[in-house]
């Protein structure tokens, strides 16, 4: 177990370098992402002890965005003052968003498993 | 206050002890109610936490610095947990490879849609440019919203908390949405949550199945992307 959480500690160590040496416009872990995926693909299978590890990280991934999202209290005046656009924007922006991409992909799949 | 409990307070309020084990314990009784509502989108577990812990820290006179002081240990898991998405991916690997045209076109679609809106309704609903510029990068996970805020002149602290509020209006309402809309490919409704609402998106899609889980958490690390390339370039073209 303690060698899986030093692996993704390690992956997410090697993604910050690479991003800082690089310039890329992408965070560390997602590049520590991509590295634990391209291991896996050599591996060919994911070990039970590290699918335990990373199981239970993202069972409780929301739980990781509280911190940031009790930032509000920082915010509310802001908030309060442009409450119409930022209320609108992420409500309605946002919904929107999941039933255009929704749709699109729905549709692109249907046809290409129809061919 | 009697002495004792005061010096009690000040003690407790100094240690990362306090804040953390609420936020702990809120969010296992918010999952509880969650369950029990039958996953009513306002019960929504996110939702419940911070507001919860937001009107902690208002009516007790605490700072966010210092809540942040014990909370920031459970923040400091999410570099961890990204980078465990990599497993949901690799076992998704043939399904994504085979729908790779799909996802790519689905993604910009989508990824355009996210800037586009919360631009737009921002814009229209009379809010100052900064706060237009902050809004921006809404959809996308806060490390890179961040980084794209600053770039374009938003306020990075800002897009963090919209970040946020998309992903829990994402998470909380993308399923009935997509129930309306009669979208039931798996495939497709992790890529929507994963597109619009990032990694709160990417836990309620895994909730869901594993197949919508792997596709949201691929689409949160493309739409990332993605938003870091396009954006930038578009707000130079407007400017």
């Amino acid at each position: 177990m303690l060698a899986y959480i030093t692996l993704l500690l390690g992956c997410q160590l090697v993604g910050e370098v690479l991003v800082r040496l690089s310039g890329l416009p992408i965070p560390g872990p997602v590049v520590g992402m991509v590295i634990l995926f391209i291991g896996l693909v050599v591996r060919g299978r994911v070990p039970v002890e590290m699918e335990k590890v990373t199981g239970g990280l993202l069972r409780y991934l929301s739980l990781l965005f509280v911190p940031a999202g009790v930032g509000v209290v920082v915010h509310l005046k802001l908030l309060s003052e442009s409450l119409l656009p930022i209320a609108g924007a992420i409500t309605v922006g946002t919904l929107i968003t999941i039933a255009v991409t929704g749709l699109v992909m729905q549709r692109m799949n249907r046809k290409g498993q129809a061919e | 206050m009697t002495p004792h409990l005061q010096e009690l307070w000040i003690y407790l309020s100094t240690t990362p002890l306090l804040w953390l084990t609420l936020t702990m314990v809120v969010f296992q009784g918010a999952e509880a109610l969650f369950r029990r509502s039958g996953s009513h989108p306002l019960c929504n577990p996110v939702l419940l936490t911070v507001s919860t812990l937001s009107a902690l820290l208002l009516v007790s006179g605490t700072e966010y610095k210092t809540y942040f002081g014990g909370a920031q240990f459970l923040q400091f898991l999410l570099g961890p947990a990204t980078v465990s998405l990599a497993v949901p991916l690799y076992r998704q690997f043939e399904v994504i490879r085979k729908s790779l045209v799909a996802i790519v076109t689905s993604l910009l679609v989508g990824s355009l849609t996210a800037i586009g809106t919360a631009v737009g309704i921002a814009w229209a609903c009379g809010a100052e440019p900064r706060i237009v510029l902050s809004m921006a990068p809404k959809s996308v996970t806060s490390p890179i919203a961040m980084g794209i805020s600053e770039q374009i002149g938003g306020i990075p602290s800002l897009t963090a908390v919209m970040v946020i509020l998309t992903g829990i209006v994402g998470a909380a309402f993308g399923g009935w949405v997509l129930d309306r809309l009669k979208v039931t490919d798996e495939m497709a409704r992790g890529l929507a949550w994963g597109v619009a609402a990032h990694g709160i998106g990417t836990a309620r899609a895994m909730h869901s199945s594993a197949v919508s889980g792997a596709f949201a958490g691929l689409a949160m690390g493309l739409n990332g992307l993605a938003t870091a390339l396009l954006l930038p370039a578009l707000v130079g073209l407007v400017k």
